[in-house]
């Protein structure tokens, strides 16, 4: 069982989570020329990254804010969490 | 190489079995090879044997970095079936089952397959109109479908949940009568043995650390047993597709997920087909042992760890208790996980890539171990012939781009994403 620390309700069970998938992808900027490429890395292609891997969470049956969770793909460890809006250094 | 026969058996009990050849060699790498598959699981043996039974390419090395079966195709839930809709899928799945169906003969290796019929459970109207499409759709293809109203699924597994009262009653199914079960460590062994024999290099605890390319070619791999120059590469290696994409620089349709899988203890013969729960995700045989084998939905998180928490677990087999109730009172054996490729569409690739000589095998999400002969034939072409097979042109890499996808479920892309 993960146990995800929610920045704005504490340590929760996995249970109250639902995952959002890889957080450091970008949508291309709107009302800006793109190329079938460019979209095509948006919505499709994944690092899917083996270790630390950035990614977004929501805390559906909780807070249901969108959260950002530090976590390593191959240990299941948590480092840290984030506030969805949350400057990352 | 010794035939395994009734006549061989006889011969070598006199000899108290001691002196049966090795069913493959521990060759030592050469320096060069035709052909490198990356992946020594069913489907990258499957690949080097038709390489070498269909276009007589020899010269082929097999890299594994842990032993041969020891991922996946040892790992799986054992169902092999072609009940899909969509014309990419329900040929090239087909054309598998014939391969499974002479397979044991093929191979001179009993892989137990074991033709006893998949049903899918309905639980409401809509749902038995869906899969009468299904079926339909099936049936043209030459696949055998047989729609199943309620009476007609009790009489086939009285064991499941009949009563009027439950929150999803069985409305009927969808049957394909020559879907499946097969042993699959046997498959890997019996192609790992016949690929052998006929001079493939089977390389185990090999890891693979880099590619040499250069000006868009392939020229070989790095491995760390020594460089292998070779001018083809088949990379065949499931779950871990995106840690060696990373070291070619490129960046796949493909996200590697957790799915977990369990047995209870073995009980008396009570249930002769595969059956899948209609109302969530849940499938479920018996083996020969008599465990019930039971699976479901990934745990929903990228992971590689190969080993699941307990929610999801759970989840899944609520399902099941909720369709066979009796499930409740078995104990669990064992549980186990692994990493699958999960491709965004649910549908595999099977494709060449913007580098010369580098050939991709990946994205078999939930549904890798019943397509090992149809992967490692279509594969081999691929590689043998530098060209796709029509079997496996629609699984190509830029259908995402061009918007040709192959959604067999109908629920968009990153289903994993509820």
């Amino acid at each position: 069982m993960l146990h995800i620390k929610c920045p704005h309700c504490g340590m929760r069970s996995q249970n109250e989570f639902s995952y959002g998938g890889d957080a450091s992808v970008k949508r291309p900027e709107l009302n800006k020329e793109i190329s079938d490429e460019e979209w095509d890395n948006f919505v499709y292609n994944r690092k899917s990254l083996r270790g630390k891997h950035l990614e977004l969470w929501q805390h559906l049956f909780g807070c249901r804010q969108w959260i950002k969770v530090e976590r390593d793909t191959a240990t299941h460890e948590i480092f840290n969490t984030y506030k969805a809006d949350e400057e990352i250094t | 190489m010794q035939k395994y026969s009734i006549f061989n058996l006889v011969k070598n009990a006199f000899s108290n079995h001691e002196n049966w050849d090795l069913a493959w060699k521990d060759p030592t790498p050469k320096e060069e090879y035709d052909v490198v598959i990356i992946g020594g699981g069913g489907h990258g043996l499957a690949t080097a044997y038709y390489l070498a039974k269909e276009h007589n390419i020899t010269k082929v090395a097999i890299i594994e970095k842990g032993w041969i079966g020891g991922g996946n195709v040892g790992r799986n839930t054992t169902i092999i079936r072609s009940n899909y809709m969509h014309d990419e899928n329900a040929l090239f799945s087909e054309f598998g089952m014939d391969l499974w169906r002479k397979m044991s003969q093929d191979l001179n290796y009993n892989v137990m397959f074991s033709p006893r019929g998949i049903i899918n459970l309905a639980h409401s109207d809509a749902q038995m109109n869906a899969y009468a499409r299904r079926g339909n759709s099936m049936r043209l293809n030459g696949i055998d479908a047989v729609l199943l109203n309620r009476e007609q699924v009790k009489e086939i597994i009285p064991m499941a949940d009949f009563s009027e009262d439950v929150r999803f009653p069985i409305f009927g199914g969808l049957m394909q009568p020559s879907a499946g079960t097969a042993r699959h460590d046997a498959v890997a062994w019996g192609y790992a043995r016949q690929a052998d024999s006929m001079g493939v290099d089977i390389i185990q605890n090999c890891e693979v650390t880099g590619f040499d390319v250069t000006a868009g070619k392939i020229n070989g791999i790095r491995t760390s047993r020594g460089n292998i120059k070779t001018k083809k590469v088949g990379l065949c290696v499931a779950g871990s597709t995106n840690i060696l994409a990373e070291k070619l620089n490129m960046t796949l349709p493909i996200e590697t997920h957790l799915l977990q899988a369990c047995v209870s203890e073995p009980v008396k013969p009570i249930l002769d087909r595969v059956v899948t729960f209609g109302a969530g995700h849940f499938y479920i045989s018996q083996s020969d042992k008599g465990e019930m084998v039971m699976g479901g939905d990934l745990d929903g998180y990228n992971s590689y760890a190969q080993r699941g928490n307990l929610p999801t677990l759970q989840h899944v087999l609520t399902e099941g208790i909720a369709m066979m109730p009796f499930l409740s009172k078995l104990k669990m054996l064992r549980t186990w996980g692994g990493i699958m490729d999960m491709s965004m569409d649910g549908s595999p690739i099977i494709d060449k890539t913007h580098i010369d000589g580098l050939y991709l095998n990946c994205g078999w999400c939930y549904g890798g171990f019943k397509a090992t002969p149809a992967s490692g034939w279509t594969f081999a072409h691929t590689i043998a012939q530098d060209r796709v097979h029509e079997l496996n042109a629609g699984f190509s890499l830029n259908r995402f781009s061009t918007g040709r996808l192959i959604d067999e479920k109908g629920l968009g892309t990153k289903t994993w994403i509820s």
